[in-house]
């Protein structure tokens, strides 16, 4: 289905299923343990043995020698597969920058040099301590500090869309900034970042003849298939991959990773299926990251608060042919100003890949953008909210030809505010008291990207008359399955439990997939696509001529007559298949996201510790298809600003050159202590540009800006700036006041 | 984790014996952490005693008017006994802000005193570490030390002991008592059970090979208000960054202990002695001898801020 | 500071460093290397009795809790997050109390009574508390989602028994059920999609009920 213009009236417009908070068809599984998760398959193929990753233990170099004989010898093992048994690297997956197996080159700490498979785990496990193995070592680059000064400029993209060229200005920056009266020129830090999804890596892996089957916990099984037919040099159509219950992504399981690569490789070698789950002392450093960044941000404005002169330059580090932290895309497009400058520097690391986090680019490039408007705002003597409300744009302020398709960023700032009860705040800093409490509220803005893209499904009216979905569309924790049976229940006229929905298989129509927050309205929108064409083919099978048929309550109409839909199938089940295709719909309008973040800390005078104690999102997100789901989707991405803001940080060790906090005791992400009730408002302003569905992403919505919040609240709690995430008590400590 | 073999010991002195003659043995109380070190291979022993039967499981009053804790009361079960509540309320305090509900209720007393040192490089097995393997080096000294100790370390190691209870065992003083492979036993006072690293971090304790901790006694309530300060990078489930333990008498003396500093529960007489002058006299003394890195050179302010609290908190009226 | 210059350091590691995995291996005590190392692995008889089914098992030393009841018994409700008790997915309830199933080896749990998520309720018969994560959407993922439910469930029974916690305020009086104390008491169950604030009202639900 083509869509090239806006959305007129439809049926999902009824919102007697779409748009109602609705519990997930998919949680009696989840909070009963009986939702499978990849290395959880027993039922899929016997006789399976278990594989262990080996890491490399030098960050850069080469190997020199392998000796696996005491680990072949050791009990139980099947086999022991090393990165030596391959003359050079295996080709690269989509999106993959590090080989992830094959070759005697070490590129990063930890990389996959080998896996051992055996019949029980602990044999497996055992047998790779066994393995000895000895490497040239070669000196590496692994402080970003030390190489920015000398990186180059580089335009780039996250991989999920936001191209830029090396040095992106409008109007005359230089000459706009030296005349404003007002401004602010800092440079900002934010840490490397780890996903630390629940779920491990996983996967397990059956070769029948030439043909492989991995179960395995992906976010994108279209592109994923493709990488691993290009790893293992098999053709597409020889591997197959079933994902239909991920245990958290985040970005992090967006591309082939080391464990099914391993588990391929090794259940060829073994000749019998083999299941792997990285352990999770492995993960941080053999996987991806979201990459530091040093941001330099210089806003000048005029003394009533309008932005004349907007810079935001950022630096990051990355292997040879990485990509930068995009941290200055949403700076293109979020305030108004008539001169601007921004541009992005890379420097080769030798660290592991940096790859897509969780709102690539905006997460850390609004942590300082909001940051810098925090500190304008109080340059100026204005409210926060004002000079945000001010500086709003309807249109690109690159591009003012292209307006925004709906754009509702200060109702988001004023009813967030409102709500939050904002007026309360002490504008100046380290004022309020409570006992041994500073007491500090902030807020900041949120933007990110909407991003259309073609998304397919199947759909099939059984004899029963109940409804079966199939897409190879991922649910990480979104809110999929329900999503998707909400949208075949409201086109379909039937209720929510008529529905059945299958993901994560290969064989189905290939989806959107989840990333960039862009799963939910593409793929509900293939699935309104297929949908209409069932809606065809029972009118036809029922013999309705007329255009005007009614589907609802289980029963098809028109012109006065009526029948069962479960009619329409009663000769066989009708299937029906299409997809989604935004053409140029995304380009037309300019797509975005917005939110308005408040926060209200607590700061322990004593010790500098900080407490959250109120959190609130205004959100403008399209049409919310399941306000339940959707709020999940931001108090999550909220909780995950708490861990950006206050305590996640990849501690680099630049002599070794590796992330040295590798488990999740040592890398700290915030626990139920950390974490009070939250709140999230949606504000209603369907987006008829964006898909039939007149939906948009909100699940990396929900992070952007929610650090920046924090660390305003902070320093208006505090009166003391900290610039360098995470705000550890380290870092403003003896600047509170003294208390000893 | 290299393979072992198991059984379950019947008596103190017989799991002592077993261990004192058996190559490549350790005792399995509880396993919080000894598993979590066996699954990395930086324990591997080849044959684990468990003493989970030896019925060492009671508190019980003792002729001194104390408490004899037994090696094998859970973390959980000695926070909420009643007498440990109302009289010795810094060690309630210290074991619940440790760890997390479901490793109280498995770690033992014993265990929890023989924790090893959370160092990130002592935990990867491909890095040097002194305590790991003597004589690899320490790659903490020069490398990420945020966590780390900033006293009482050596050129050979900047570990620290990271476990919370034996903080507040610090300042009551109490004795850690155990039995020898030869039936003998023996009290250790606290204050000497740990050690400093020196030129053998390998060695965490005063232990001798085969020698089972059979319990801890504590001496008769000191009285006094008591606390337990915790420092960390999250709300709960954490590792201290800068833990303080304290007791403070009506008058403002006391004693004081302080957590994630040093490789043992550091407590300094001279700086008890100077509580009444306040957290700076304490920390001035107690962090004389301090020899912190550049990220972590700030726990001395933080246990100097935290201790100020403490005091703040025994100055405040009771509600 | 502690001295030593940083070049010095990284060339005299650099040398350790090249020998990575070997270091791991040496690093084995000399006494451990005795005559039983290169035999198969031991095992020995476990009988557990998890959601109240009797199991005798035959089962390597090392098998931990967590494993023999996904890997040998296909309980695969619990889960496994980081196998070294830093996340709370493997939490499971023995003998009453909760406790992470991944530090703790099956040969510990002789006779002992497990129960796991699947033993609290069933998809056709949810457990009030699962009912409850569905009702508030206390999960996204799923994946820490059993190990949260389980020690839900313990909480409560803790706060009721009087347990204490970190955040009481006074040591000597019996705990509540506010927000505060089970944010502490949950404090071991790492959600890094961040239901936190729905598990939350899930669990004050099912409190306010009880109470």
């Amino acid at each position: 289905m083509k869509f090239d213009q806006p959305a007129g009236t439809n049926p999902i417009d009824q919102l007697k299923v779409v748009g109602r908070p609705t519990s997930r068809i998919d949680g009696p599984l989840k909070t009963t343990g009986t939702a499978p998760y990849a290395y959880e398959r027993h039922d899929v193929v016997p006789n399976q043995a278990y594989g262990y990753i080996v890491g490399a233990a030098v960050a850069k170099g080469r190997i020199r020698r392998m000796d696996t004989s005491a680990a072949k010898a050791a009990p139980g093992v099947v086999t022991v597969v090393t990165t030596l048994d391959f003359p050079k690297p295996l080709p690269l997956g989509m999106q993959n920058i590090a080989h992830l197996f094959g070759g005697a080159d070490v590129a990063h700490y930890h990389q996959a040099i080998a896996v051992v498979v055996a019949d029980t785990f602990e044999q497996a496990r055992a047998a790779a301590a066994l393995i000895r193995t000895d490497y040239d070592r070669v000196p590496g680059r692994f402080d970003l500090a030390r190489e920015a000064p000398n990186a180059p400029l580089e335009g780039g993209s996250s991989g999920e869309g936001s191209a830029a060229p090396a040095i992106d200005r409008i109007g005359d920056f230089a000459k706009a900034f030296a005349a404003a009266p007002v401004k602010v020129d800092r440079t900002y830090t934010t840490p490397d970042e780890s996903h630390m999804m629940m779920e491990p890596f996983a996967t397990i892996a059956s070769w029948d003849g030439d043909k492989v089957t991995l179960w395995t916990s992906n976010q994108m099984i279209a592109w994923s298939k493709g990488s691993l037919a290009k790893i293992l040099s098999i053709p597409p159509e020889n591997v197959r991959l079933d994902s239909p219950y991920i245990g958290g992504g985040f970005g992090g399981k967006l591309f082939v990773r080391a464990d099914a690569v391993c588990a391929a490789l090794a259940a060829r070698a073994a000749r019998r299926p083999v299941k792997i789950a990285m352990q999770r002392p492995l993960m941080a450093n053999n996987s991806t990251h979201r990459p530091a960044t040093i941001q330099h941000v210089r806003l000048g404005a005029t003394k009533d608060g309008r932005l004349t002169a907007i810079a935001h330059s950022s630096t990051s580090g990355n292997l040879p042919e990485g990509k930068p932290e995009t941290a200055v895309s949403q700076t293109k497009l979020f305030y108004a100003a008539p001169n601007r400058e921004t541009y992005m520097k890379l420097a080769v690391l030798d660290l592991p890949e940096g790859n897509a986090m969780r709102a690539p680019g905006e997460a850390p490039g609004l942590m300082v953008l909001e940051m810098a408007m925090d500190e304008l705002a109080e340059a100026l003597d204005m409210d926060p909210v004002e000079l945000r409300a001010i500086n709003d744009t309807q249109v690109d302020p690159e591009k003012p030809g292209t307006p925004f398709s709906e754009r509702h960023y200060v109702e988001c700032l004023r009813t967030g505010a409102g709500r939050f009860g904002w007026s309360r705040r002490n504008p100046k800093p380290a004022q309020v008291r409570e006992g041994r409490w500073l007491i500090g509220m902030g807020m900041a803005g949120g933007f990110r990207g909407n991003i259309l893209t073609k998304s397919a499904a199947r759909i099939r009216l059984e004899r029963n008359g109940r409804l079966t979905v199939e897409t190879d569309m991922t649910d990480i924790g979104t809110g999929t399955y329900t999503i998707l049976a909400q949208t075949a229940a409201e086109m379909m006229g039937v209720p929510l439990s008529q529905v059945d929905v299958k993901l994560g298989d290969s064989d189905f129509p290939k989806s959107a997939g989840s990333g960039g927050q862009w799963g939910a309205n593409n793929a509900t929108a293939g699935l309104y696509a297929a949908c209409m064409k069932l809606r065809e083919a029972v009118a036809q099978q029922l013999g309705f001529n007329s255009a005007d048929v009614a589907f609802a309550d289980g029963k098809v109409s028109a012109g006065g007559r009526s029948a069962a839909l479960a009619e329409a199938a009663r000769a066989g089940p009708l299937t029906a298949e299409d997809g989604f295709d935004p053409t140029d719909m995304g380009e037309r309008w300019q797509q975005a996201t917005f939110a308005a973040h408040f926060v209200e800390v607590a700061v322990d005078s004593f010790t500098g510790e900080t407490r959250i104690r109120r959190m609130l999102a205004a959100c403008d997100a399209g049409r919310i298809l399941n306000p339940k789901a959707a709020r999940s989707q931001v108090i999550g991405a909220m909780t995950m600003g708490v861990g950006a803001a206050l305590m996640e940080e990849l501690a680099v060790d630049t002599r070794f050159g590796f992330f040295v906090n590798h488990d999740l005791a040592s890398y700290e992400v915030p626990v139920h202590a950390d974490i009070p009730h939250q709140e999230v408002i949606f504000l209603d302003f369907p987006d008829d540009k964006s898909s039939p569905m007149k939906a948009k992403g909100v699940g990396e919505l929900g992070l952007c800006g929610v650090g920046a919040a924090i660390a305003n609240a902070i320093y208006n709690a505090t009166g003391v700036r900290v610039r360098d995430y995470p705000i550890t008590l380290d870092k403003h400590l003896e600047k509170l006041p003294q208390v000893a | 984790m290299k393979s072992f073999t198991y059984e379950r010991a019947t008596s103190p002195a017989q799991a002592a014996a077993i261990v004192a003659r058996t190559p490549g043995a350790k005792f399995l109380g509880g396993g919080t952490n000894l598993l979590d070190l066996m699954k990395l291979e930086i324990e591997t022993p080849t044959h684990l005693v468990d003493v989970q039967d030896l019925k060492l499981d009671r508190i019980e009053k003792t002729r001194e008017g104390g408490l004899r804790i037994g090696a094998l009361v859970t973390n959980t079960a000695l926070s909420a006994d009643e007498r440990v509540r109302r009289d010795y309320g810094v060690l309630a305090r210290a074991i619940q802000a440790g760890a997390s509900g479901q490793l109280r209720n498995k770690a033992t007393t014993a265990g929890n005193l023989l924790q090893r040192t959370r160092c990130p490089y002592f935990y990867d097995p491909n890095m040097p570490c002194n305590k790991r393997k003597p004589g690899s080096g320490c790659s903490a000294i020069g490398g990420y030390s945020r966590q780390l100790a900033v006293v009482g370390s050596s050129d050979k190691c900047i570990a620290t002991y990271p476990g919370d209870m034996a903080q507040a065992m610090r300042v009551l003083d109490a004795a850690v008592e155990t039995v020898k492979a030869d039936g003998t036993t023996r009290a250790i006072p606290i204050a000497d059970f740990h050690r400093l690293p020196g030129d053998r971090p390998e060695i965490d304790n005063v232990l001798e090979r085969g020698e089972l901790i059979t319990g801890i006694a504590l001496p008769k309530p000191l009285g006094g208000q008591h606390f337990y300060q915790k420092v960390r990078d999250r709300a709960s489930y954490a590792f201290a960054l800068v833990s303080v333990a304290a007791v403070i008498q009506k008058d403002g003396s006391g004693r004081v202990s302080f957590g994630g500093v040093a490789h043992k529960p550091w407590r300094v007489a001279a700086a008890d002695a100077a509580l009444p002058q306040g957290a700076q006299a304490v920390a001035q003394r107690a962090f004389a001898e301090a020899r912190p890195t550049e990220d972590n050179r700030f726990k001395i302010p933080l246990a100097t801020r935290a201790l100020a609290s403490v005091i703040a908190q025994a100055k405040a009226p009771r509600a | 500071m502690v001295s030593g210059s940083a070049e010095f350091e990284i060339s005299r590691r650099g040398v350790l460093a090249c020998s990575g995995a070997a270091v791991a291996l040496t690093a084995v005590p000399a006494e451990a290397q005795g005559p039983t190392a290169a035999a198969a692995p031991a095992t020995l008889p476990v009988t557990l009795t998890v959601n109240g089914t009797r199991h005798d098992l035959t089962l390597d030393t090392r098998t931990t809790l967590l494993d023999t009841l996904r890997e040998h018994l296909h309980l695969t409700g619990t889960k496994k997050g980081c196998d070294h008790g830093q996340c709370g997915a493997c939490t499971v309830i023995v003998n009453g109390e909760r406790i992470n199933s991944c530090l703790s080896l099956a040969v510990q749990h002789q006779g002992d009574k497990v129960t796991t998520i699947e033993g609290l309720g069933t998809p056709d018969k949810l457990h009030p508390m699962q009912a409850a994560f569905v009702k508030h959407d206390g999960f996204q993922c799923g994946y820490c989602t059993p190990g949260q439910i389980c020690s839900a469930v313990s909480v409560l029974d803790e706060i009721r028994r009087g347990i204490p916690s970190h955040v009481q305020a006074d040591l000597t009086e019996k705990p509540g059920f506010t927000n505060i104390e089970m944010r502490e008491r949950m404090s071991g169950n790492i959600c890094r999609c961040g239901a936190y604030s729905n598990i939350l009202d899930a669990m004050s639900d099912v409190a306010g009920e009880r109470a």
